[in-house]
C-alpha cells in the first residue's frame, strides 16, 4: 500500500487510457482528493471544450445519425430508472459517501440503483444533468471552480442561483471539508510545538517537500508561502514519495488532504490553516430539483454527521483495513443511528460470481458494437469503395471518430443516451468503425487492377466478381480489421464503467479508487485473457477461410 | 459473313493520347490471327474492345453480327475465351476451381465440371495433382497452360489471348506452344492472338495483322505479309521484332 493513494489513482487512470491531455482534463481532472489537478482557468477550458464538442455531436456532427440508428436497434437494452440511481466518482471517499446514501434510502424503503465510480466530475456531473443519476456526493470547493462558471463562493447568492439555474439542488453538507493542508510528524510537531501553520514561520531550518501540482497553483505553495510569510524553500516531488520521504526524516512538511486515511496510518498531524488560506472543500449531496422533497428529506438528515477526523477514519477503513464500502457505510449508519441495526442489506457475492458477471457484460459490450460494426462497416465499404471520393470521406469521417479520445467520447454518449451500456455499445461500435472500413476499402481497391480485369473480361457479373474475386482477395485484411477492432473494443470497454455500464472495467475502478492491486488484477487479467481469446478467434478463422499464403497474420519469413 | 469480329471507323483515346482514330478491320471466323507491333502500337487495347473491357469513343465493334449487348455484357463475355499476360490467375483458388469458376457460376454438376478439367489439363500436359495447388505453387510455363485452359472451359467461340505465353523459357515455350496447337486441332475456335513475337505469331497464327502507332499496317495471310511486306514500315518492324 503506497500512501498518497487518491492522487496516484488519477495518475493511473491516466496512464491506462493512454488518451491525449484532452481527455484528461475533460474527465479525469476535477475530481477531488487526487483529482484536484487543474487551476479552475484551465477547468473551465475544458468545460467550454467539452460543452462545444456535445454540441457538436447535438449537432449530428461524428456519425450522431448511425449513433441514433443504433439506439435503436439497441433500445430494449436501456434500463427503466424506477429506482433512485445514486452515483459516485472514482476515489474511495466518493463511494463511502454514495454509499452512505445508498443504504439510508434502502433503509426507508427506497429501492436503489448504485451507479457507482464514474469517470471524474464532469462524467458524473453531466449524468446527474442528463437525469442519468439522481445524486452523488460533490464538493463545494469543485462546484466553485470546476462546475459552476460563476465562479461564486459556497454559501453566496450567485452560487445558489447558478445551481438552480442548471436544474440542481444542493443539500446539506456532510459536515467535512476535505481541503488542502500541510502536515508534519507528530514527532515533529511535539518537539517543535506545532500546531499551525503559522508556527512554520520561526522554523527555516524545515525541510519543504510537496506535490508537483500542490507547488505550481496559486491556491498551493506560491500562495501560502506568501500569504503566511514562510521562509523555507519548497520542491517538487511525488506525493506518495513525499510520505515516504517524511517516514524516513528526509522531509519534514509536505501537503496532504484533510481527509485522507494515510494521514492516520502514519501518524501525521495537521497543521491548522490559521488564516483560512485554503478555500473549503465540504461534501454534500448534489441533486436534481425534480428529486422528492421526502428523499430531499431523508438525505439532508445525513447533515454534519461526518467531520474530518471521523472521514479519514472511514477512508482508512477502506484503503488500509481493507473493508469494503458497504461494510463500513453501514457501520457508520448504524452509529450514528440513522439505520436499525439490521443485517448488511447486500448480499455480498463472490469472486467466481463477480468475474463471470462483468465477462459476460464485458462481451456483451463489445460483442454487439463489433458485430454491428462489421455489418455497417463493411456495408459501408462495398458501397463506396468504387468511388475515391466517396471513400475518403467515409475514412475521413470515421478517422475523426477516433481522434475523438475514448474517454470523452463516453462522456458525450451521455447527454444523448444516459448512462449504462447503451451509450457504451455505441462508444465503442464508432470506435470500431475505422479499422474494419479502413481495411476493407485499403483491401478492395488495391486488389491486383489485373485480377479485376480479368474477372470482369471472362464474364463474371458485378455481384459475382464481388462474391468470388474482389472480396476473397480483401478477406485477410477485412479479418484484421476485425481482429483489431474487437482487441481494441475489449480494452476500451473496461473505461465504459466510467459511465455505469460495467464489465471488467469495474473492479478496475474500483481498484483505482482503493489503490488495490488485486481489485485491478480481476479485471485487467480477465481483459487481457480476452483480449487474447479474440486473438487466436480470429486466427482461427482466418485459417479457416484463408490460404495459408494470402494470411495477414503470417509475419514475413 | 465470315467476319466474327468488325471494327468499323473505330476510335479510341487515353485522355489526350489518341490510340485509334477510325479504324476499321475485320477478323475471320475460325483462323487464328496475330495482332502484332511493337510495344505501344495499339494491339492490346484493341483486343479488350473486342469483349468490352474497354469501349471505344467512336465508331463501334460488332461482334457475332451485331454490337456488344450493354446490359448483358457477362452473357456475351462467356462467349469469348480471355487469358491474359501473367496469367491473371486468381491466387486464393486452387487450380481446378480457377478453371473451373465460370463452370461453377453456370451451374454445372461437379461430375461434369470435373470431367471438363480433366480434358483440359490433359489436353494442355498438366498433371493431375497439379490442379489441387495453388497458383503460386505453379511454374510460370504451368500456370500460362492452366490460363488457356481456363479460357477454354465453357468452349468460347471466340478466345482472346493477351500475350499469354511471354515471360517463359524458349524450350518451355516451345512445348506450350505445341500444347495450344494440340488443343486447337482438338477444340477449334476462332483466336485472336496478341503478341510481339514474330515467331510465335508465324507459329501459331494463319492471319496477321500489323499494327504501328494505332495504325493497320497491313492484314493479310501469314505467309503473305512475310514474303511481301505491303510497305517500308512493314519490312522494317519485321526487322525490329526478329
Amino acid at each position: 500500500m503506497i500512501p498518497g493513494g487518491p492522487r496516484r489513482e488519477s495518475r493511473r487512470i491516466r496512464r491506462k487510457t493512454a488518451a491525449p491531455e484532452t481527455a484528461d482534463r475533460l474527465a479525469l481532472g476535477h475530481g477531488r482528493c487526487g483529482c484536484r489537478s487543474l487551476e479552475p482557468r484551465r477547468s473551465s477550458r475544458a468545460r467550454r471544450l467539452a460543452a462545444r464538442l456535445r454540441q457538436g455531436v447535438r449537432h449530428g456532427i461524428a456519425g450522431a445519425a448511425i449513433a441514433g440508428l443504433c439506439a435503436a436497434l439497441l433500445g430494449p437494452l436501456a434500463s427503466a430508472q424506477q429506482p433512485l440511481v445514486v452515483g459516485s466518482k472514482t476515489f474511495a471517499e466518493s463511494y463511502i459517501l454514495a454509499e452512505i446514501m445508498a443504504q439510508l434510502l434502502e433503509a426507508e424503503g427506497y429501492e436503489v440503483d448504485r451507479r457507482f465510480g464514474f469517470g471524474g466530475t464532469l462524467v458524473t456531473f453531466e449524468a446527474l444533468q442528463a437525469g442519468a443519476i439522481d445524486v452523488y456526493p460533490e464538493y463545494s470547493g469543485t462546484m466553485q471552480h470546476t462546475i459552476l462558471s460563476s465562479g461564486a463562493d459556497f454559501g453566496s447568492e450567485a452560487f445558489a442561483a447558478e445551481v438552480e439555474s442548471l436544474g440542481l439542488d444542493t443539500l446539506q453538507t456532510f459536515g467535512l471539508n476535505n481541503s488542502y493542508a500541510l502536515t508534519v510528524r507528530g514527532a515533529t510537531a511535539q518537539r517543535l510545538g506545532l500546531a499551525t501553520i503559522s508556527d512554520l514561520v520561526d522554523h527555516p531550518e524545515l525541510r519543504f517537500g510537496v506535490s508537483h501540482e500542490f507547488h505550481e497553483r496559486s491556491d498551493g505553495w506560491p500562495g501560502i508561502s506568501e500569504a503566511y510569510g514562510l521562509p523555507q524553500t519548497s520542491f517538487g516531488i511525488e506525493h506518495g514519495l513525499a510520505y515516504r520521504a517524511m517516514l524516513e526524516g528526509d522531509l519534514d512538511v509536505t501537503d496532504a488532504y484533510l481527509t485522507d486515511g494515510d494521514l492516520i496510518r502514519y501518524d501525521f498531524v495537521i497543521l491548522e490553516d490559521d488564516l483560512s488560506f485554503f478555500p473549503s472543500y465540504f461534501a454534500l449531496p448534489l441533486v436534481r430539483q425534480t428529486m422528492q422533497p421526502q428523499v430531499k428529506a431523508i438525505l439532508n438528515r445525513l447533515g454534519g454527521t461526518l467531520s474530518d477526523a471521523r472521514m479519514r477514519e472511514l477512508n482508512a477503513e477502506v484503503s488500509i483495513e481493507r473493508r469494503t464500502f458497504a461494510d463500513v457505510a453501514g457501520e457508520f449508519l448504524r452509529e450514528r443511528g440513522l439505520v436499525a441495526d439490521a443485517a448488511d442489506p447486500r448480499p455480498t457475492s463472490t469472486l467466481a460470481a463477480d468475474l463471470i458477471d462483468n465477462t459476460i457484460v464485458h462481451l456483451k459490450l463489445t460483442g454487439i458494437a463489433v458485430a454491428a460494426a462489421c455489418v455497417l462497416g463493411v456495408g459501408l465499404a462495398l458501397a463506396v469503395h468504387r468511388s475515391r471520393p466517396l471513400s475518403r470521406g467515409v475514412l475521413y469521417a470515421t478517422g475523426l471518430l477516433q481522434t475523438i479520445p475514448s474517454i470523452a467520447l463516453l462522456a458525450l454518449m451521455i447527454p444523448l443516451f444516459g448512462i449504462g451500456q447503451v451509450p457504451a455499445i455505441i462508444a465503442l461500435f464508432l470506435y470500431s468503425l475505422l479499422p474494419i472500413v479502413r481495411n476493407t476499402i485499403t483491401a478492395l481497391i488495391t486488389v491486383d487492377p489485373l485480377l479485376k480485369r480479368v474477372a470482369a473480361g471472362m464474364g463474371l457479373s458485378q455481384s459475382e466478381q464481388l462474391r468470388h474475386v474482389h472480396l476473397p482477395l480483401a478477406l485477410p485484411h477485412l479479418l484484421a480489421g476485425l481482429r483489431i477492432a474487437a482487441v481494441i473494443s475489449i480494452g476500451t470497454a473496461t473505461l465504459a464503467a466510467f459511465i455505469g455500464a460495467g464489465g471488467l472495467g469495474e473492479p478496475i475502478v474500483t481498484g483505482l479508487a482503493l489503490n488495490d492491486t488485486t481489485l485491478i488484477l480481476q479485471g485487467a487479467i480477465p481483459a487481457a485473457g480476452l483480449a487474447l481469446a479474440a486473438e487466436l478467434g480470429f486466427e482461427l478463422i482466418e485459417r479457416r477461410f484463408v490460404p495459408a499464403h494470402m494470411m495477414a497474420s503470417r509475419l514475413p519469413t | 459473313m465470315h467476319e466474327i469480329i468488325e471494327f468499323l471507323g473505330v476510335s479510341k483515346r487515353f485522355g489526350d493520347v489518341s490510340v485509334f482514330d477510325r479504324l476499321d478491320l475485320d477478323i475471320s471466323t475460325g483462323r487464328t490471327t496475330a495482332l502484332v507491333g511493337a510495344s505501344g502500337s495499339g494491339k492490346s487495347t484493341l483486343l479488350q474492345m473486342i469483349n468490352g473491357v474497354l469501349v471505344p469513343d467512336g465508331g463501334r465493334v460488332e461482334v457475332f453480327g451485331s454490337p456488344l449487348p450493354e446490359g448483358r455484357l457477362a452473357a456475351f463475355r462467356r462467349r469469348i475465351g480471355y487469358a491474359v499476360q501473367g496469367t491473371g490467375l486468381f491466387p486464393h483458388l486452387r487450380i481446378d476451381a480457377n478453371i473451373g469458376l465460370l463452370g461453377k457460376l453456370e451451374g454445372w454438376s461437379d461430375a461434369k465440371l470435373a470431367d471438363r478439367i480433366v480434358e483440359l489439363t490433359e489436353l494442355m500436359g498438366l498433371a493431375p495433382e497439379l490442379t489441387r495447388r495453388y497458383p503460386h505453387e505453379l511454374s510460370g510455363g504451368q500456370q500460362q497452360r492452366v490460363g488457356i485452359c481456363r479460357a477454354m472451359l465453357l468452349r468460347p467461340e471466340i478466345l482472346l489471348l493477351d500475350e499469354p505465353f511471354s515471360g517463359v523459357d524458349p524450350l518451355t515455350r516451345d512445348e506450350i506452344h505445341e500444347r495450344f496447337a494440340e488443343l486447337m486441332r482438338a477444340e477449334p475456335v476462332t483466336v485472336v492472338l496478341v503478341t510481339h513475337d514474330l515467331q510465335e505469331a508465324m507459329r501459331l497464327a494463319s492471319e496477321l495483322v500489323v499494327l504501328d502507332d494505332g495504325r493497320v499496317l497491313q492484314a493479310d495471310a501469314v505467309r503473305k505479309v512475310v514474303e511481301r511486306p505491303a510497305t517500308e514500315g512493314v519490312a522494317r518492324l519485321f526487322e525490329r521484332l526478329q
